[in-house]
């Protein structure tokens, strides 16, 4: 089920680097919400925050206070519970190469003791149609290797994997930019479905992209959210000058 | 800055308007001047200027196109190509309205003068004031400037509804000149049109530059007030 993610007051540091400045955001359940920004300006560090593989850096600093639903992430929990709560996705798919496409969905399931045949059997079947991949695979799910997929299909099998631990949240962090435009497509297609019932956070530096599959969007840069609202306010008459700048290409 | 070359593309787009926007000014000063004196030599022309101007029409359009399809624009850049798309069909029409009433001072010629009631110079100079602001808050990116032209159509429809019982006494009590009355009542309505367009185009002025819908008086109180606020730096 979808929750809602509280953000108050988040700081990151990498070092003496302050990377995140006291962000404050409210992401609503059950839609998708796209981050813009230029590179380095903190929009995937903040995803990295919210299931705590920031503080997975040495170097890495993390204040502030993070919800989801319920749980307070840096206070409650441990970091394996958040992440298994929250699946991600990344921008390269990273399927484990030598397991079958099978075994890579499984191994979420697996990893936190679920041993059950049928059961697995049901959840790598309803993680692979969730991700719209099962119909292309279901011949092979034991024979091929996760590697042996085409990228896009390889990326949609990451979706799998993610989806197959049942998280509340998805983030994904640019996972249509090494994608040919058909892979793309399904990929935004997939998150238009999945959105009803995962809260989806999604960085992307396609602004189309954003536009298409985000019910709202954020503008960070230099560290900071400069502005939060509807996709549709962003994209035609954004509040601030900076985000105008940036989305009409004046600077960035 | 970025993005030179787009931003060169769109500067493009608004001088090749205003030089659309200036030929169908001078076509309605034409066609309404020819009326005044009866002179076909001058609706000639203004049918010339026509070929002109729906040329004009044609390359703008694709040139927005180009830059929808190519350049992919965003908020105020969006908004503007938009704003010059129909300001674009809205000055194409107001050439079109030049070429209307250069067609009726054709039909007159078949008729002996007479005196009609119905002031069209003074309208006509209306309705171009009216246009000739709107281009004025085009070029400026006003949108106070395009709010007046909003205000001004008033007068030109009341002066367009005046003319119609006018021409209808003029009809009940002078039969004889009743094809004169009526081409003078349809030049009311074509500028009465004109101005309406010069409308349009203050509504797409302020629509581009506060990204504020204005059309048919939608706009509430508070949007307004939203919507006219200036970004925060």
């Amino acid at each position: 089920m979808a929750v809602d993610i509280q953000v108050e007051h988040l700081n990151a540091w990498y070092g003496t680097n302050h990377t995140l400045m006291d962000i404050n955001l409210h992401i609503p359940a059950s839609q998708a919400t796209a981050l813009i920004g230029p590179s380095g300006c903190g929009k995937s560090t903040f995803v990295r925050c919210i299931n705590r593989m920031h503080e997975t850096n040495p170097i890495a600093r993390v204040t502030g206070t993070v919800r989801i639903g319920d749980l307070d992430i840096y206070a409650d929990v441990s970091p394996v519970e958040v992440r298994r709560r929250i699946g991600m996705v990344f921008q390269r798919p990273n399927p484990f190469p030598t397991m079958s496409i099978y075994d890579n969905v499984a191994s979420g399931l697996r990893l936190n003791g679920f041993r059950n045949r049928r059961v697995l059997d049901e959840v790598v079947e309803r993680s692979l149609k969730h991700a719209a991949l099962w119909e292309e695979v279901k011949n092979d799910l034991k024979k091929k290797s996760g590697a042996s997929l085409s990228g896009g299909q390889q990326q949609r099998l990451c979706i799998a994997r993610a989806l197959a631990v049942d998280p509340e949240v998805l983030l994904m962090d640019e996972p249509a930019s090494a994608l040919d435009p058909v892979s793309t497509a399904k990929i935004e297609d997939l998150i238009f479905q999945l959105k009803s019932q995962y809260t989806i956070v999604i960085v992307t530096h396609n602004m189309q992209q954003a536009a298409r599959v985000a019910e709202r969007t954020g503008f960070f840069l230099n560290g900071k959210l400069i502005e939060l609202d509807s996709t549709h306010k962003i994209f035609t008459n954004p509040s601030d000058k900076r985000t105008e700048d940036y989305i009409t290409g004046r600077f960035g | 800055m970025t993005r030179l070359r787009f931003q060169r593309s769109l500067d493009d787009l608004k001088e090749k308007l205003l030089v659309m926007a200036g030929m169908a000014e001078q076509a309605i000063q034409r066609a309404v001047e020819a009326y005044r004196v009866r002179d076909l030599s001058i609706c000639d022309l203004v049918d010339h200027g026509e070929f002109a101007i729906n040329r004009l029409e044609r390359e703008i359009d694709q040139m927005a196109l180009d830059l929808l399809a190519m350049e992919q624009p965003m908020a105020i850049d969006l908004r503007f190509i938009l704003a010059v798309i129909k300001i674009n069909a809205d000055i194409e029409r107001v050439g079109d309205s030049a070429q209307s009433i250069s067609d009726r001072v054709r039909e007159l010629q078949a008729f002996p003068v007479a005196e009609i009631p119905v002031d069209i110079p003074k309208m006509a100079s209306l309705a171009e004031a009216m246009v000739r602001k709107a281009l004025q808050a085009f070029i400026e990116a006003d949108a106070s400037i395009a709010a007046s032209v909003l205000s001004m159509d008033d007068s030109v429809d009341d002066m367009n509804d005046a003319a119609y019982f006018s021409v209808l006494n003029e009809m009940k009590t002078q039969p004889h000149i009743a094809p004169q009355a009526l081409n003078a009542l349809v030049i009311s309505r074509i500028l009465e049109r004109v101005a309406d367009h010069a409308t349009n185009i203050a509504e797409d002025v302020i629509f581009w530059v506060r990204g504020a819908d204005v059309r048919h008086h939608m706009m509430k109180d508070e949007q307004a007030q939203d919507e006219t606020e200036p970004k925060k730096a």
